[in-house]
């Protein structure tokens, strides 16, 4: 069989843009680790290294109004919504030109004009929270009579949260109330130390969608053309009011649970068979043996990718620290009552600062 | 085992469904005369409730059997019925959950409304309203607020054992992000549910099962659609010279009948109803104690860290050279709630236990053996 009757599973187009979404959530990662052991970023900081094909294959078939909640491990899922990788940078270095002006910091990214709405450091936290965005999109549609109200919600979260009761109480509720939801579990194996295996009852976590009467789908989480096929079908049967969808992507970090984890008890043996996948690799691959991709233009949008990681350390790092009148503002969106001053911001000075009544 | 226990409760939430045989709910709710009327505060909850949802699509109650149940304490009576299942959602026993759902579509504009059927049982969402809702106006750096109503009955109620009966005010309100009010009259209840509905932040609405059935009479403003609370204000419900005494929800009644006691033997107290425990109306109480020199606070619920903890804390830090007495501060025992109705009794406070502090504080001696 000659090649030319092979059915590609991507346009040249759509090839390039993933490929330089992945190579760009590797980047920016690579980057971080840099900036975390420089001491320019600071406490928990999760890498996404290896689980790129996830992201950028379920995220860019979102529209701009689709919503996406993530977990710790936010910062990739930030860049293939469109969050700006200065914006993200920015936040982990806690300057004030952050995403969240440094307020949110790596577990809490959050972006209104993308629909990223966090950005949950608990396990399990985030996926109430997902669902009940579906819900309101389902709301609007229903009750406020937005006939255009079409949007979809992802909620990315990982085998641990499998285990937890909130992801039972919402894979029912998400079922029950038929709302336009993606369960995308990023299955990496291990929840920090402790291995999936160990975790869990019965490991095939995606057998728990049919449980709650919706589709549950395995895909292999290193391959972004396989993640893309059941993305697709899963994004598109949600915006068609057709329900929700639980798909267990199998993937693997390739960093430790975040840069202070010393890694101790994932088997090398294992480490190396998924390098071996590594999705990124295998993508170029398609591309070239394909024909979609010569090697100058996957060097181009390496070089490309590469500049705007390094553009955003020079942004982050060039950007002033917040002031010290940002400590106290945003608690609320009334403030009234707190003693906060006519402009909306808190006066901020030591005398009554327990009280948030303090005169500036 | 949980489910099990719960249904047991919803069933047996007897003391509110036996004070609906003793009062039954008005059924013409929405048809106000001018003049003042009486009115109980389930009433008062459900017609601000009604209100509201009526003025705005976007409002949406949801929690359980707040539906075709009516509400495990009928507060939600005829809703379900006027504006049907989107908006009145019966939700599976899933406090995280549903509570989260909640949340979650609040950040997109929604006013949802998340029912506990007491909020004792808000211990199993406390994480979304800490975490989720009430850090993340900040966490996104003001991009995304939280306008949603968490309530429920909360505080002792009777003979329900330890689990059941607990107040959450001081826990909530020590929590940044958050609104906490708590009201105690018809009138309370339609301002300040109607203003936390309106509030663009999350709201804690502590509410009493004990005052449910209770009668007050109501001001034709307040019956007015438009009436509303501001948040953040105390209100003086009786006023006096010799001794303040702040009280919310049903300690407010209590301090009432303690100052009618203790005007009987020339003692003048100053009530204020603090209705909204954070943010806290520091001015007012100052400015009575600034007035009568002598504090005593009330509450139902612990006394370590307390909401007199604070209150006693802002007067010493405001009004320290004004005090003639040291503050007195009458609390629920340091203990879980025990079953027994004579335990019960001795954990939260009674009138006699204000009469008593507040004599104290005014130097009228008094046995303190009598306590027990």
């Amino acid at each position: 069989m000659s090649s030319s009757v092979v059915k590609l599973l991507i346009t040249k187009e759509e090839g390039l843009e993933v490929f330089e979404d992945m190579y760009l959530g590797r980047a920016f990662e690579d980057m971080c680790a840099q900036m975390y052991y420089r001491g320019k970023m600071f406490g928990f900081v999760h890498l996404y290294n290896g689980q790129e094909a996830v992201s950028t294959g379920f995220i860019k078939f979102l529209k701009k109004e689709d919503c996406v909640v993530s977990t710790y491990r936010d910062h990739v899922h930030a860049l293939s919504k469109g969050v700006p990788a200065r914006a993200v940078m920015s936040e982990l270095f806690g300057k004030t030109t952050g995403c969240c002006r440094g307020q949110g910091g790596s577990m809490h990214m959050f972006s209104k004009e993308h629909n990223l709405i966090g950005g949950f450091a608990f396990i399990g936290e985030g996926v109430p929270v997902a669902t009940g965005a579906a819900f309101s999109a389902k709301y609007r549609r229903e009750v406020l009579k937005e006939a255009d109200a079409d949007d979809v919600t992802l909620a990315f979260f990982g085998d641990g949260t499998c285990n937890n009761g909130q992801f039972f109480e919402c894979l029912n509720m998400a079922a029950l109330w038929k709302l336009p939801i993606v369960f995308v579990v990023e299955n990496n194996l291990w929840a920090i130390g402790m291995s999936h295996l160990r975790a869990t009852s019965d490991p095939e976590i995606w057998k728990k969608g049919p449980a709650f009467g919706m589709p549950g789908v395995h895909v292999d989480g290193m391959d972004v053309l396989k993640v893309r096929e059941v993305a697709k079908e899963a994004i598109s049967r949600a915006r068609r009011g057709e329900g929700p969808t639980l798909v267990e992507c199998e993937t693997y970090r390739f960093r430790g649970h975040s840069l202070a984890d010393p890694d101790e008890l994932r088997d090398p043996a294992e480490k190396a068979r998924y390098a071996a996948r590594d999705p990124i690799t295998a993508l170029k691959k398609y591309l070239l043996e394909n024909k979609l991709a010569s090697e100058q233009e996957l060097k181009a949008i390496e070089k490309k990718v590469d500049e705007l990681v390094e553009d955003a350390v020079e942004f982050a790092d060039a950007s002033p620290h917040p002031a010290r009148s940002q400590l106290l503002e945003n608690v609320f969106a009334d403030p009234k009552g707190f003693g906060i001053g006519p402009d909306g911001r808190y006066r901020c000075e030591d005398p009554k600062f327990t009280e948030g009544t303090a005169q500036v | 085992m949980w489910g099990l226990l719960r249904q047991k409760v919803g069933a047996g939430s007897s003391s509110a469904l036996s004070m609906q045989r003793i009062r039954p709910v008005v059924s013409a709710l929405r048809n106000y005369s001018s003049a003042a009327k009486e009115m109980t505060v389930r009433e008062a909850l459900n017609s601000a409730l009604d209100e509201e949802m009526s003025a705005d699509p976007k409002v949406f109650l949801m929690g359980e059997e707040v539906g075709e149940y009516q509400g495990a304490y009928k507060i939600s009576k005829g809703l379900l019925d006027k504006y049907g299942p989107e908006r009145v959602l019966d939700t599976p026993i899933t406090e995280a959950g549903f509570t989260g759902i909640g949340v979650g579509a609040a950040y997109y504009g929604l006013k949802p409304v998340i029912e506990f059927m007491t909020f004792n049982f808000s211990m199993q969402a406390i994480d979304h309203i800490i975490n989720s809702a009430a850090k993340s106006n900040y966490m996104s750096a003001g991009q995304i607020s939280v306008p949603i109503v968490f309530r429920g009955p909360n505080g002792a109620a009777a003979g329900v054992g330890a689990q059941h009966s607990q107040c959450y005010a001081a826990w909530y309100a020590s929590c940044p992000g958050l609104k906490v009010l708590a009201p105690y009259s018809s009138e309370d209840s339609r301002g300040l549910l109607k203003a936390a509905i309106r509030d663009p932040d999350p709201v804690v609405f502590l509410e009493n099962e004990l005052l449910y059935g209770e009668s007050f009479s109501v001001s034709a403003e307040a019956l007015d659609s438009s009436f509303c609370l501001p948040i953040g204000k105390a209100k003086i419900e009786r006023e006096g010279k010799d001794v303040t005494i702040t009280a919310f929800s049903k300690m407010v009644g209590y301090a009432l009948k303690a100052a009618e006691i203790l005007e009987k033997e020339g003692i003048s107290a100053e009530v204020i109803n603090l209705r909204s425990i954070r943010p806290l109306d520091r001015s007012t109480i100052n400015a009575s104690v600034r007035k009568t020199n002598r504090l005593v606070t009330v509450e139902e619920g612990f006394p370590q860290h307390g909401v007199g903890a604070e209150i006693c804390a802002s007067v010493v830090e405001d009004s320290f050279g004004y005090l003639d007495a040291p503050v007195e501060r009458i609390t629920g025992a340091d203990v879980p709630m025990p079953y027994a109705a004579n335990l019960e009794r001795m954990a939260v406070p009674q009138v006699e236990d204000i009469v008593r502090a507040a004599k104290r504080a005014c130097y009228r001696a008094v046995p303190v053996a009598a306590t027990a």
